[in-house]
């Protein structure tokens, strides 16, 4: 595998450019880059790896400003020097999803078949190619077995693939207010962000790029309408009530009098300056399509026959995308393999979007869930 | 409490019923405790037994001071949540002082003994001297030590004596392999005479149970 350092420390990518990765859509993807960052150091018994996994719309960023929006990383509050997932303990690997937009291959890179961006072309992939490519990723960097494999939301369903996957390479998994499968809400909604962007006479059937346009206000739709169901009925009224945006009366018309109008306008618009409308389309469906059982004669339980990894299942109260009855099935699935698991529930009214922002609750229980583990695996403090 | 690598353990470090239960659990065996409230069995099984322990606990207070405590506990329910385990998962399944709070301690007791290859339950001993007689004396549902709740707002819905307990056991085709009762001041004294004295005398009682 060709591996580059980026000079400019925005991360490094590596091309797949042994045996072409295996698509569980049956298409072989040959020479995919994978863009990724590392944080921390590998210690000499490659033993003290922890791999994030992103959400739907996250990236390899997880410290750092951004080179995009300038703005923080998306996990501060939970990695870095003295954080929960140490960088002075342990090495910290993240990288773009498969089907992304943030240098990993994806509809928007060239298919040097026709040495045009992709679009349509790209074949579907899912969390399991996601997470191949990963294991991929990982063979490279030398890294036999992760202490452990952690991520939110879409970030969590990489992480039961990869126990399902990969029992061997994983010593503890941390699925946070995630599912082993998509709900048929969660598709719905997923759907309605995919018609708002296909609606767009922009999105020109996926051909956008070859056009040179872009469709701005389906993926600000798509992004708002998201933007809702990661937050929770508490939190929006918390955050705006009823206030109005910069009046004192209403306008009677329709722009946007309300705050909480004026912020999802506000999440959409920046939304698109950094995602690419296919790549929204791809991941969305990858993670429909997620179904962690079905690969597994339709019992969640066989996913994790014999498995000896350490689980730590972890979801919040007020979240409605993910709730918590999802994840208790995969604690019962757990449960029902013997497995090592455990569980909480962090009580919060910050919704979905809890797993990135402060919660004390949950930076005690990963603090502590990870400090046994630790113990366990013999890693020095 | 301490918990596992503070290094300032000693035994006797926790409750007189947890201790008990703690003796009767050999090194190095694989625990389920079910109502494990704060770990405190847990952790000090993981500590000077080395079991390779787990929990389940009904509040979400409990679980979380576990976890974070490095300890593998669930957030669950005797009653719902057992019936997930396969037979045989763990060496010992252990309940301490909950069976009285179930609402089916008759399917609890099954399941317990399914999961595990052996069972230990403990429990407030209604047959105990004191309870009868306050019953008889003042004509009111009692409060004890042990069983501290008025009638209104206790949890402990099916409570038992010795002897009910011991029926039940044989019913269901479980060997009592051993019994130990405690007075008042968590002593054994004379009380392992015979199940008549236990359960006169017995605040509360730890049993050790397998399958026939």
């Amino acid at each position: 595998m060709a591996g580059n350092r980026d000079p400019i420390g925005e991360g490094s990518t590596v091309t797949l450019d042994g045996a072409a990765l295996r698509l569980d859509c049956g298409s072989d993807l040959a020479n995919a880059t994978i863009a990724y960052r590392t944080y921390g150091t590998l210690n000499a018994q490659r033993s003290n790896a922890i791999l994030v996994c992103h959400a739907l719309t996250g990236d390899q960023h997880v410290l750092g400003t951004h080179p995009v929006t300038g703005k923080p990383g998306w996990w501060e509050r939970m990695v870095g020097p003295g954080k929960v997932i140490d960088t002075d303990r342990y090495f910290v690997v993240c990288s773009n999803v498969l089907g992304g937009c943030m240098g990993s291959t994806g509809p928007r890179d060239v298919n040097p078949a026709t040495g045009k961006p992709w679009g349509l072309d790209f074949p579907v992939i899912t969390i399991g190619d996601m997470v191949r490519a990963q294991a991929r990723l990982l063979d490279h960097l030398g890294i036999d077995q992760l202490f452990c494999v952690i991520g939110g939301s879409m970030g969590g369903m990489q992480v039961l693939q990869w126990a399902a996957a990969y029992p061997e390479r994983v010593f503890a998994a941390i699925p946070v207010a995630s599912a082993a499968r998509h709900s048929a809400q969660n598709i719905a909604f997923h759907e309605v962000g995919r018609q708002a962007i296909m609606a767009d006479p922009n999105w020109g059937g996926g051909n956008y790029l070859n056009q040179n346009t872009l469709p701005r206000a389906g993926l600000a739709v798509a992004r708002m309408a998201a933007h809702i169901t990661y937050l929770s009925e508490s939190a929006l009224h918390r955050k705006f009530g009823r206030n109005l945006q910069n009046r004192d009366k209403v306008a009677f018309g329709f722009d946007a009098d309300f705050q909480v109008e004026s912020y999802l306008r506000y999440q959409g618009e920046s939304f698109v300056e950094r995602f690419d409308p296919n790549s929204y389309l791809y991941i969305t469906r990858a993670m429909d399509y997620f179904d962690l059982a079905a690969e597994h004669d339709g019992v969640l339980a066989h996913a994790f026959r014999g498995t000896r990894t350490r689980f730590c299942v972890v979801s919040f109260t007020s979240d409605w995308l993910f709730p918590t009855a999802e994840n208790k099935a995969v604690v019962h699935a757990l449960n029902a393999a013997a497995a090592n698991v455990s569980f909480v529930e962090v009580a919060t009214d910050k919704g979905h979007d809890a797993f990135l922002l402060d919660e004390p609750e949950l930076f005690k229980t990963l603090g502590g869930f990870l400090a046994g583990c630790a113990e366990h695996r013999g890693l020095a403090r | 409490m301490s918990f596992a690598g503070s290094g300032e353990a000693r035994p006797g470090d926790i409750r007189v019923d947890l201790q008990l239960i703690a003796d009767m659990v050999p090194p190095e065996s694989r625990v389920l405790d079910v109502g494990c409230g704060d770990g405190a069995l847990l952790d000090y099984l993981a500590r000077e037994k080395q079991v390779d322990g787990r929990g389940i606990e009904l509040s979400q207070a409990g679980v979380n001071a576990c976890v974070s405590h490095g300890l593998s506990v669930i957030q669950g329910d005797a009653d719902t949540d057992l019936h997930d385990y396969p037979a045989n998962a763990f060496d010992y399944a252990i309940l301490g002082q909950t069976l009285q709070a179930t609402r089916n301690p008759k399917t609890v007791l099954e399941d317990l003994l399914r999961i595990g290859r052996r069972a230990i339950v403990s429990f407030p001993n209604f047959g105990y001297w004191r309870v009868r007689l306050g019953l008889l004396w003042h004509g009111r549902m009692p409060v004890t030590s042990t069983l501290d709740n008025p009638w209104y707002e206790t949890p402990n819905i099916h409570l038992c004596t010795v002897r009910d307990f011991e029926a039940l056991c044989a019913d269901l085709g479980i060997v009592v392999e051993k019994r130990v009762a405690v007075n008042a001041q968590g002593r054994r004294g004379l009380l392992q005479f015979s199940s008549a004295f236990a359960n006169l005398f017995g605040v509360q009682v730890v049993y050790l149970l397998r399958r026939r």
